[in-house]
């Protein structure tokens, strides 16, 4: 069980033996396909691919997608208070971007023979899941800032190998996305940065946003590489390209300096720098508060379901409409 | 700049409510559409608000206009500052607002205030889009199902009382030096876009009598205090900070 967006996290009810999808083309058999996949590096929707790989994928890109579309929510919150309107715009544009990002990767799932309505059902009777960092809540303006620089950031840091997956419209979807990633990982960093050499106020409100944020943002890479048994095959079959503790000293190699140019404090004193791995070292996890967030028992898991599926059945009626007059002016058209 | 505010205030107050949809909306497609009309709204919002400020000579900027400013001396109108967390009431809003503003810019494109025709310019096509948008939903929801007929005539009757204020009088000078486009010129050309879509909807206009407004002058709803508050809680808790 992994906690990136863009990393695979199972849950009881989705593994093997439960079939909830379709059969591809052909199920080719995995060993097979391995070698494939050596020489060929890329698979297409219209290829053979092992019933496996592709429940897999299917899994992860959906959940991928779901994690962009809930954590619109956390920011979204900030967006009628945002204190500038240079800020609003900017913080409008982004939550717009993650739509976006949801839309490519739904788009990128239906390419394995499954549809948005129906994934997204999945996410509302819980069966799928969405990273769990998006069950923190926002509490002040800085976590704007802190979620650009340390979230977005961790995603790109795992989403950048993704751009170079086994699956094509998997990783083209992640090009563009990433892309976008870097882009909200400076405007994080640049909201801190204008806080912390802001009023004392300001600083304070910096600094607390980190001492929240810096934890979860480590769990989003998921449980440690022994405790992670999905992570081999995905591995084997160019699904993920390093391992959860790979991607996690990565992060924290990259972000170790960049607080340091912020003036601001991780809340780990054990962060130093070593030089025999060339690497940084850093606290243990304590990853019994992730499991409890995945539970379901983090802050705001119930607040984060409930707003989006309020916010699907207030729709329902629009989206009814829309199928009733599509279904009529094709009926007049048809008869013209 | 009484003038340009009301324009400004209108965009920014939109582009407020606008912002609430994002995460709200029907589906996917529609928070990415609603996000891009509410940060159209908010540019044309920030062009014209720094520009009142010039106007003004005092040196306040558009987080000063926005910010600091109580919602006695906002100059929107009725029709944009009640909530819309009905999607039938914000599309018969969108569609009764981007006409408006249609018109509107088409007619200051020949301002002979070289800053608001050149505001104009980039916001026609802006709001073109905008009530383009307007339309395609008013349409599906009239012609859809019962249901949504019944609830897209139902907010097109909530938002009707709220028209005519938009064609509330320009100060006459502002007019005659060709500065203002007059809004009561404006009206026709309006209503009867309005009312070409309400057709093709198989939607009935109201006939409502207009409600008293007074935005413009700073008599306001009761709403407005509310969106205020919560836009500008946070700047006005660090006076003198930047962001
Ligand atoms: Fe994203
Ligand atoms: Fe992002």
């Amino acid at each position: 069980m992994a906690q990136v967006y863009g990393n695979d996290f199972g849950t009881p009810d989705q593994q093997p033996g439960r079939p909830q999808m379709p059969p591809g083309p052909a199920d080719l058999d995995p060993e097979t396909f391995v070698e494939l996949l050596a020489d060929e590096d890329r698979v297409e929707p219209r290829d053979d691919m092992p019933a496996a790989y592709r429940k897999t994928l299917v899994r992860q890109i959906a959940q991928h997608a779901h994690s962009e579309i809930i954590g619109m929510q956390p920011e979204g919150n900030w967006i009628s208070r945002a204190p500038s309107l240079k800020r609003k715009a900017i913080l409008m544009a982004k939550v717009q971007d993650e739509a976006g990002h949801g839309l490519y990767l739904y788009s990128a799932a239906e390419t394995l023979g499954v549809d948005r309505a129906d994934l997204i059902d999945q996410l509302h009777s819980g069966r799928q899941k969405y990273s769990s960092i998006f069950n923190y809540p926002t509490l002040t303006w800085a976590d704007v800032g802190a979620i650009g620089w340390l979230v977005d950031g961790a995603a790109i840091t795992n989403q950048v190998p993704l751009c170079r997956c086994s699956y094509g419209p998997y990783s083209r979807a992640m090009v563009r996305v990433c892309k976008e990633e870097s882009f909200h990982q400076r405007q994080g960093f640049e909201i801190l940065w204008t806080l912390s050499h802001g009023s004392p106020a300001q600083r304070a409100m910096a600094q607390d946003a980190v001492d929240r944020y810096w934890w979860p943002s480590l769990m989003m890479f998921g449980p440690p590489d022994d405790d992670s048994p999905n992570s081999a095959q995905s591995m084997a079959w160019g699904i993920k390209r390093f391992s959860n503790d790979d991607l996690r000293q990565r992060f924290v190699d990259m972000t170790v300096p960049q607080s340091e140019a912020l003036g601001l404090t991780l809340p780990d004193p054990e962060i130093r720098w070593n030089d025999e791995r060339g690497h940084y070292d850093f606290g243990t996890i304590d990853f019994t508060e992730l499991f409890e967030v995945v539970k379901g028992n983090g802050p705001c898991n119930a607040e984060r379901m409930a707003h989006k599926v309020k916010a699907h059945e207030d729709g329902a009626w629009v989206r009814e409409a829309a199928a009733a007059y599509a279904a009529k002016h094709a009926v007049a058209e048809g008869a013209a | 700049m009484e003038y340009v505010l009301g324009l400004a205030d209108d965009a920014l107050v939109t582009a407020q409510r606008m912002g609430w949809w994002i995460s709200r909306a029907p589906e996917l497609e529609e928070d990415v559409a609603l996000a891009n009309i509410g940060l159209d709204q908010l540019g044309q919002a920030r062009s014209l608000l720094q520009h009142a400020g010039a106007l003004e000579g005092d040196g306040r900027t558009e987080d000063d206009l926005a910010y600091w400013r109580d919602d006695r001396d906002f100059r929107c109108v009725h029709l944009v500052e009640r909530p819309q967390t009905d999607f039938g009431v914000a599309m018969a809003r969108l569609l009764i607002l981007s006409a408006y503003q249609n018109e509107l810019y088409a007619a200051l494109l020949g301002s002979t205030d070289g800053v608001l025709s050149g505001v104009a310019g980039k916001a026609v096509k802006e709001v073109a889009y905008h009530l383009d948008h307007a339309h395609h939903w008013v349409v599906r929801l009239g012609d859809g199902t019962p249901e949504s007929h019944a609830r897209m005539q139902a907010a097109l009757d909530a938002e009707w009382p709220f028209v005519e204020e938009l064609f509330t009088p320009a100060d006459p000078a502002l007019v005659a030096s060709g500065v203002a486009a007059d809004p009561t010129a404006l009206r026709g050309a309006v209503l009867d876009r309005i009312a070409k879509v309400v057709a093709e909807a198989t939607l009935t206009l109201p006939e409502v009598a207009p409600r008293l407004g007074g935005g413009r002058e700073g008599r306001h709803t009761e709403q407005l205090g509310y969106l205020l508050a919560e836009m500008q809680h946070l700047a006005r808790s660090h006076p003198g900070a930047r962001w």
